[in-house]
């Protein structure tokens, strides 16, 4: 890394490499190409060194004690919130809630809202509506669909075109007076689509619809400003930006936290408790019920740390760089088509292909003995493929660490396959 | 070289045999109990369809389709099991259904008895990726679902709504 500081501008990938261990690892006779980064991405040695140093000298439960350690843990890990913060844009570290992934950020969420009072701004009824998107992550649907079965509310969902993008000519009839969630995902992780958020944003506003947005394809790739954005809620999740999993965030607003009913009951989210009843800690301990996810946290601010040191913006521009090669790549390819937007306009660096003839099951596992790992299934958005008329598709996914020799290897690896399976 | 065939791969020879020349494929009548199941990590499926008869040696599997969607994995094992199925008491085709779960449970620990489950030793390999038994195993419990169903008498109530889930997978 210190390399890649005194190379100035130029991105030098190589000196990112030498940061994560994994990437000596040799995969069935070949150097390991990791292209499964929308599943999870690895670990710098800087982030296993902060989480080690903390463990190893700092680490005792946090806001329970005043011993000296006690202290110590409780200082790191709300420095990590405050990291976490920063690294979103938020305007205050209270607006960080520490989950355990992302999906329990969205069922944080929608339980809050269950648990509202008939009559509160939160509360949902029948006549109410959530509307979410077709290419949803299970995550960001099911704890909606839950929602609306628990409170008699109706779920309704923007379609998709054809080239995997939002269809919003109807987006003034789905998002409406009777909306009181709009929740999509920033970046799509089986389509690779960067969605509208402005366009989103402008709608549930202007019908009084909370927003929330699912940033866990977004926050590890590019900045993100939850100000600008302008939504209620963003989430993200650790394990996906070079963090350890255990790990997720929920941003909300400040005062919407502060009004929400809790979630989870337990330590550390109460204020005063009687046997008869308690009252609940403002925002964000009153979503972390119990002893949180510390170590984790300590890991995450670093991660966060690394990945600014590297440049959010220069990721971006290399992942482009990649993922430009590997859809012109494929385009060259007969019986290979690109399932999502197969152009580098408004899109992330996953990208989903069907390889004609040959199930992706197949071509993931022979793929995997050229020591080539791509994700491979449904990617948790069987809807989507439903969509597109696959059972599965096989994703390739770059990050920060990866180089278009690893892109060719890919491309390489799928002609291969298409001889072994014709 | 991708994509081996060596002894340790995951894709033998007889296993493509039998995923580009599937046996006993498409749905046939008559039967007795057609079931669906679907692997739901992955998105395979098939309907598996059984027929059983009184034989010399009692109830006997007299005929098996299918017909389905996966990857070349669940699809020849699909085939080989109606090889190994179809003409057997339904007793011994148990018996061989529970040799076949073992040898995937095996994680490439037993040696298999190419007696009971011929072409089905290809499949020891497979017992190696445990991500890939359950497609491996699909049509293996449709089929037993089916047979179940078909020796218990139970009508064929819900022929859509069955699935792989939970299974010894
Ligand atoms: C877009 C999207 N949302 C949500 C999730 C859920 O993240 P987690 O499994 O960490 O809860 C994922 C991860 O698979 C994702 O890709």
């Amino acid at each position: 890394m210190t390399a890649l500081l005194a190379q100035g501008t130029s991105y030098d990938v190589e000196a990112v490499r030498a940061d994560f261990p994994v990437l000596t690892r040799v995969i069935g006779g070949r150097p390991l190409v990791y292209l499964d980064n929308a599943s999870s991405s690895h670990k710098p040695r800087q982030v296993l060194d902060a989480e080690r140093a903390f463990v190893e000298q700092h680490y005792s439960n946090v806001h329970r004690g005043v011993h000296t350690l006690s202290q110590e843990a409780t200082d790191a890990y709300e420095a990590a919130r405050t990291t976490v913060a920063s690294f979103l844009g938020a305007a205050d570290p209270h607006e960080v809630v520490f989950t355990k992934n992302a999906t329990e950020a969205y069922n944080l969420v929608a339980y809050s809202f269950g648990n509202a009072r008939a009559g509160s701004r939160f509360a949902l009824g029948p006549g109410d509506e959530v509307c979410v998107t077709e290419m949803e992550h299970h995550s960001n649907l099911v704890p909606w669909q839950m929602l609306c079965e628990r409170t008699g509310a109706t779920l309704r969902w923007i379609p998709l075109t054809d080239e995997g993008r939002l269809d919003l000519s109807e987006l003034e009839t789905l998002v409406n007076e009777r909306t009181k969630v709009l929740a999509f995902v920033h970046v799509s992780n089986i389509l690779g689509t960067a969605n509208p958020v402005e366009t989103l944003v402008a709608r549930a506003r202007e019908v009084g619809a909370f927003v929330l947005v699912d940033g866990a394809q977004s926050a590890p790739h590019q900045v993100v400003d939850v100000q600008a954005l302008g939504a209620d809620f963003f989430v993200a999740t650790g394990h996906k930006m070079l963090a350890p999993s255990g790990i997720g965030v929920l941003w909300g607003r400040r005062e919407l936290l502060d009004a929400m009913p809790p979630f989870l009951g337990g330590g550390s989210m109460i204020e005063v408790v009687q046997m008869g009843g308690s009252t609940y800690a403002p925002a964000p301990e009153r979503f972390e019920a119990g002893t949180p996810v510390i170590s984790q946290a300590v890991a995450l601010a670093a991660a966060c740390d690394y990945l600014r040191e590297v440049g959010l913006d220069r990721i971006t521009a290399h992942e482009q760089v990649l993922t430009a090669r590997l859809l012109e790549g494929l385009r060259d390819l007969d019986g290979v088509s690109v399932i999502g937007p197969d152009s580098l306009h408004s899109r992330g660096s996953a990208v989903s292909f069907a390889v004609e003839g040959v199930h992706p099951h197949d071509v993931g596992q022979s793929l995997d003995e050229l020591g080539i790992a791509v994700r491979v299934g449904h990617h948790c958005a069987a809807p989507v493929c439903r969509r597109y008329g696959v059972p599965a598709t096989t994703r390739a996914s770059s990050y920060l660490y990866n180089t278009e020799g690893e892109i060719d290897a890919l491309l390489e690896g799928i002609r291969t396959v298409q001889r072994f399976w014709s | 070289m991708t994509t081996n065939t060596s002894p340790e791969s995951l894709y033998q020879e007889i296993i493509l045999d039998h995923y580009r020349h599937p046996h006993h494929k498409g749905l046939r009548d008559p039967y007795d109990v057609e079931v669906h199941h679907v692997n739901p990590t992955c998105g395979d499926e098939v309907t598996v369809r059984v027929k059983v008869a009184e034989g010399p040696d009692g109830a006997t599997v007299q005929d098996v389709s299918y017909d389905g969607q996966g990857c070349s994995i669940s699809q020849a094992s699909t085939s080989v099991m109606t090889d190994l199925v179809i003409g057997k008491p339904v007793d011994r085709a148990l018996e061989t259904s529970e040799a076949f779960l073992t040898l995937m449970q095996s994680r490439g620990q037993v040696e298999p008895d190419e007696d009971v489950l011929e072409d089905g030793i290809a499949f020891a390999g497979v017992s190696r990726y445990p991500a890939r038994v359950k497609c491996a195993l699909l049509g293996w419990m449709a089929w037993k679902d089916a047979t179940a169903q078909a020796v218990g008498g139970t009508a064929p109530q819900d022929r859509t709504a069955s699935r792989t889930t939970g299974g010894a997978a």
